[in-house]
């Protein structure tokens, strides 16, 4: 059977989830924080492929869930970058602590 | 855990895919940031074609590294970035309670997941890959199928949007 555990490949996932994480709460770039979150996505993806070749019951299932979810990854870009763009159209910054207006 | 192939192809791909992921957390201009991230999907897609997920891994490397960066370089490129990326929001204390958090949310996970294993069931991911996927796409999934087209073209429509030119504001505050 397989040389690599199926721990490995969860191990993996979960460095990149925490990177992605850290990423996330941590920078003040708005792109930066979008790219944390897709790092995220792409963590999750890795979990669903491998219980779908290594999970107790192997199917295709998986895959089309990961399918999913890029796709709807995408489209979540998408949105968040035209609100980006309309936000420096508005505010002339992309510092994501200078997004308050619905704070006071 | 053997000395084989799959087991060098894997322990590259991780850690070039680990090594992109702390480039970008630690690198200082933003266009180096997504490159550094390009590493990271492309190993991705190398792993997923380890987990035989061919058709995958080929979506991987069209929507992630190709579509999706180019799209935050578009998205970095229309916006201005003065050299404001290398301090960190918020104080040391705050980033330092942060990564506590984020390790502790980690060794709890990886205490959960360090030795677990399955039962190794034969499968047959690998043979026709792709038929397998559209078999199972247009006769189980079929309506998540419609509905993510009808996201698409939601968030297709949003976009345009919410980034379109406001001809009469703009006039306005000429």
């Amino acid at each position: 059977m397989s040389s690599v555990p199926v721990s490995a490949y969860l191990a993996l996932a979960l460095i990149l989830f925490c990177i992605g994480l850290y990423g996330a709460l941590t920078k003040k770039n708005t792109v930066i924080v979008l790219i944390s979150i897709e790092l995220m996505l792409n963590a999750v993806n890795i979990n669903l492929v491998t219980f779908s070749k290594y999970g107790a019951n192997p199917s295709i299932t998986g895959q089309v869930f990961a399918l999913f979810s890029i796709a709807v990854a995408a489209a979540e870009v998408a949105v968040g970058l035209a609100i980006l763009i309309s936000l420096y159209r508005n505010r002339r910054s992309v510092n994501i602590d200078e997004v308050n207006q619905l704070k006071n | 855990m053997t000395l084989t192939g799959e087991f060098f192809a894997f322990m590259s791909l991780a850690l070039v895919a680990v090594i992109g992921g702390v480039l970008l957390l630690n690198l200082t201009k933003v266009v180096h940031m997504v490159v550094a991230l390009v590493f990271t999907f492309v190993s991705i897609a190398g792993i997923y074609v380890l987990l035989s997920a061919e058709f995958l891994a080929v979506v991987q490397v069209m929507i992630y590294s190709g579509a999706i960066t180019i799209m935050m370089l578009f998205g970095i490129m229309l916006t201005r970035h003065h050299g404001d990326e290398a301090e960190p929001k918020g104080g040391t204390l705050r980033r330092l309670f942060l990564l506590v958090g984020v390790l502790g949310f980690g060794a709890a996970v990886y205490f959960g997941i360090y030795d677990l294993d399955f039962e190794a069931v034969p499968n047959t991911l690998h043979e026709n890959n792709t038929e397998q996927i559209g078999i199972s796409l247009f006769s189980h999934y079929i309506i998540p199928f419609e509905l993510t087209s009808v996201i698409l073209l939601a968030a297709l429509v949003g976009a345009i949007v919410l980034a379109r030119r406001d001809d009469e504001k703009e006039g306005d505050q000429e």
